[in-house]
């Protein structure tokens, strides 16, 4: 079962080094007194560096610069000798491992070293129970000490072998105060006639499902058959009414900025990203509440361990974290980040959407994990949203 | 037998000319037909792995749950194919008739959108009938479209999304089979007293109806499974077969239920070919 993987990955990684061969390569020999224990030649095998570290993620998640160019992937280049090959090629959790899963379930690389994936779907627990995500180098992560007390034990990766944070976020509900009065309510979103065919609502089962279940008065971390239901009809009587014009995954970000949407169900940090091209889009937890989610980085199987521990160590250094959370705006994981914000872009560290205070986190919810793996209610929530 | 035939030289020829081809469809063809009929009476789930039960079930559930969405596909693609139709035809008449030296130019023009990809013409379509764009603001000044109304998130703008996209496979085969007429029968027909539509109806059509019936098979057949256009254009009532599809294996990995439609929607398309073939004579199919 090995065999594929090693083959594969070493044929993919000479073809990748082969095309940039010098720089990377040099800075690669020459940086090794910066923390990299795989410089000496010893008797020892120390682990060694890819030339590429091929990185999956969501769009608008990490620091960006005109051109395409991403500061904190620049550094980790300059500093380690590793080119990072950061796709944003995740809308959303389930197609994105419907992707993955055939050569996962052949036991090849799926060409990968880290992905990222979010708690509240079934998949993170799914990769662990399964076997197809690697442990972490933990001796490579020493910053692992800088991981916030509250996310050390995921019931699905009680010692973080698996995982770490990339970030966290809230759903709530966005919208374009040009267009519309606010919207903070759930009951608006779904019943105001004045936004009729222009919400949206998001594909992810549990984004969807923990908000109605709130507004219904119902705990989404305590789902029964019965508010299950109750929140399907809610959604259903929405869709029937021509309230809700599509299900959206991250594109939900273009539809509300050019106004084809009015209103929509919103993760916190995009929101604060697309105000820097349209300043009358506004966000909120709704008033009963919205739900907190953490997407994990992980490793598939077939991943370079050792590089993506490493570059996992560099984004659990504070100041790092901070460059990435000035750009992307969302709850951020590493302790000390605050602090080193402070000196670069204090507006930012005051931002409650990065560092939340103690009513917001009251006011989000943590989707039933159970709920994630009842193969019943997620075949009732697609054939609802692909009616 | 076999040996008999090979030993005549021209037949041995055609069969090593076909081989490739016959490999080719066995491979990619016939051999991942074979897993997915497998595959659709499979049960289980992602978590605990699938095995082959007969699990005759999956097509049942399939036609029993999602009849509406089989229906709108054969709505979206028939109303797309007609549209296409009565489109292309005077477009294709016109190059091959008097298209002249710039029949070629033409032609290409046909062909030009392929050169950008699917997906990004489907989301350009998002662009161009966006609620705040020209074309629903100048449909809302008219009174075509009352205020408020729109064409993005509608089954019209999947309908209209499926036409654009598939129009040249309907437009190229109807020039083919338009451009091949000799001119001197509609001469003739002229020259017997018909008027000119008589001519168009007795000669010209007749004559093109290969060209119309390769046409509609190319049109219809990709439409009917298509599920693009319904997730880029549609809204939440629009969902075609493809997208149910899509979802039973992209997001719930239900692998045994997506092989059991999928092989549902071969099916229905195959019949409804061969009932099409019988209604028109099978020799136009092949002109």
């Amino acid at each position: 079962m090995t065999d594929p993987i090693t083959r594969k990955v070493f044929l993919r990684r000479a073809a990748a080094s082969g095309s940039i061969l010098t720089v990377p390569g040099l800075l690669a020999a020459c940086g090794g007194g910066s923390g990299s224990p795989s410089a000496g030649g010893g008797t020892t095998v120390a682990p060694k560096l890819a030339k590429t570290l091929h990185f999956s993620n969501w769009t608008l998640y990490i620091d960006n610069k005109p051109g395409g160019r991403h500061p904190s992937l620049d550094q980790f280049q300059k500093k380690y000798g590793v080119h990072v090959d950061y796709r944003e090629d995740i809308n959303d959790n389930a197609s994105f491992f419907s992707k993955i899963e055939p050569d996962l379930a052949r036991g090849q690389s799926t060409g990968r070293d880290i992905i990222v994936m979010t708690d509240n779907s079934r998949y993170p627990s799914l990769l662990v129970k399964k076997g197809w995500v690697e442990k972490l180098d933990k001796s490579a992560i020493p910053n692992i000490k800088n991981l916030v007390p509250q996310q050390r034990h995921p019931s699905w990766d009680p010692n973080r072998d698996y995982s770490l944070p990339w970030q966290s976020g809230f759903t709530g509900v966005g919208w374009n105060e040009k267009l519309t009065d606010p919207v903070t309510s759930m009951g608006d979103l779904l019943g105001n006639k004045k936004l009729k065919g222009k919400v949206g609502l998001l594909t992810e089962f549990s984004d969807t499902l923990a908000l109605v279940m709130a507004y219904n008065g119902d705990d989404p971390s305590h789902i029964t058959d019965k508010t299950f239901n109750k929140a399907i009809d809610t959604i259903q009587k929405a869709v029937h009414a021509g309230q809700i014009r599509q299900f959206y995954g991250n594109d939900y970000a273009s539809a509300l900025s050019n106004g084809d949407l009015v209103a929509t169900m919103a993760w916190s940090g995009d929101i604060v990203q697309l105000q820097a091209d349209n300043s009358h889009l506004k966000w909120q937890l709704p008033d009963t509440g919205g739900d907190i989610w953490t997407d994990n980085m992980l490793i598939p199987k077939g991943g370079d361990v050792y590089t993506a521990s490493v570059y996992m160590n560099w984004v659990y250094t504070p100041k790092i974290a901070a460059e990435i959370e000035d750009y992307v705006n969302y709850v951020c994981p590493v302790l000390g980040a605050k602090e080193a914000l402070v000196k670069q872009d204090p507006a930012i560290a005051n931002n409650p959407l990065i560092f939340p205070t103690k009513q917001m986190l009251d006011n989000a919810h943590i989707i039933d994990p159970t709920a994630l793996n009842n193969e019943k209610y997620q075949t009732t929530w697609q054939n609802l949203i692909s009616a | 037998m076999g040996f008999a035939f090979l030993h005549r030289h021209r037949g041995s020829t055609a069969y090593l000319l076909l081989a490739p081809g016959m490999l080719f469809l066995t491979v990619f063809f016939l051999v991942p037909l074979g897993f997915l009929a497998y595959q659709s009476l499979e049960s289980g789930s992602i978590d605990f792995g699938y095995a082959f039960t007969w699990s005759w079930h999956n097509y049942s559930g399939a036609i029993s749950g999602y009849g509406k969405q089989f229906k709108r596909s054969f709505a979206y693609a028939g109303i797309a194919t007609v549209i296409a139709l009565l489109v292309s035809y005077p477009v294709a008449y016109w190059i091959a008739f008097r298209g002249g030296r710039w029949k070629n130019l033409l032609l290409l023009c046909i062909v030009a959108p392929f050169f950008v990809t699917y997906l990004i013409r489907t989301l350009a379509w998002q662009t161009i009938l966006s609620d705040n764009g020209l074309v629903v603001r100048t449909l809302i000044d008219l009174h075509i479209l009352s205020p408020g109304g729109r064409l993005l998130a509608t089954g019209t703008a999947v309908v209209a999304g499926i036409t654009y996209n598939f129009l040249p496979f309907m437009a190229l085969p109807l020039y083919v089979s338009l451009e091949q007429i000799d001119h001197t029968l509609i001469e003739a027909a002229e020259d017997l007293y018909a008027s000119k539509w008589r001519a168009f109806f007795r000669v010209t059509f007749p004559l093109s109806l290969p060209g119309v019936v390769a046409g509609t098979l190319l049109t219809f057949i990709p439409a009917a499974g298509d599920f693009i256009n319904a997730q880029l254009l549609g809204s939440t009532t629009n969902h075609m077969i493809g997208n149910v599809i899509n979802s039973k294996y992209n997001e719930l990995i239900d692998y045994p239920a997506a092989a059991a439609m999928s092989f549902i929607l071969m099916a229905i398309i195959l019949a409804l070919v061969l009932i099409y073939a019988r209604a028109v004579g099978s020799e136009k199919l092949t002109g």
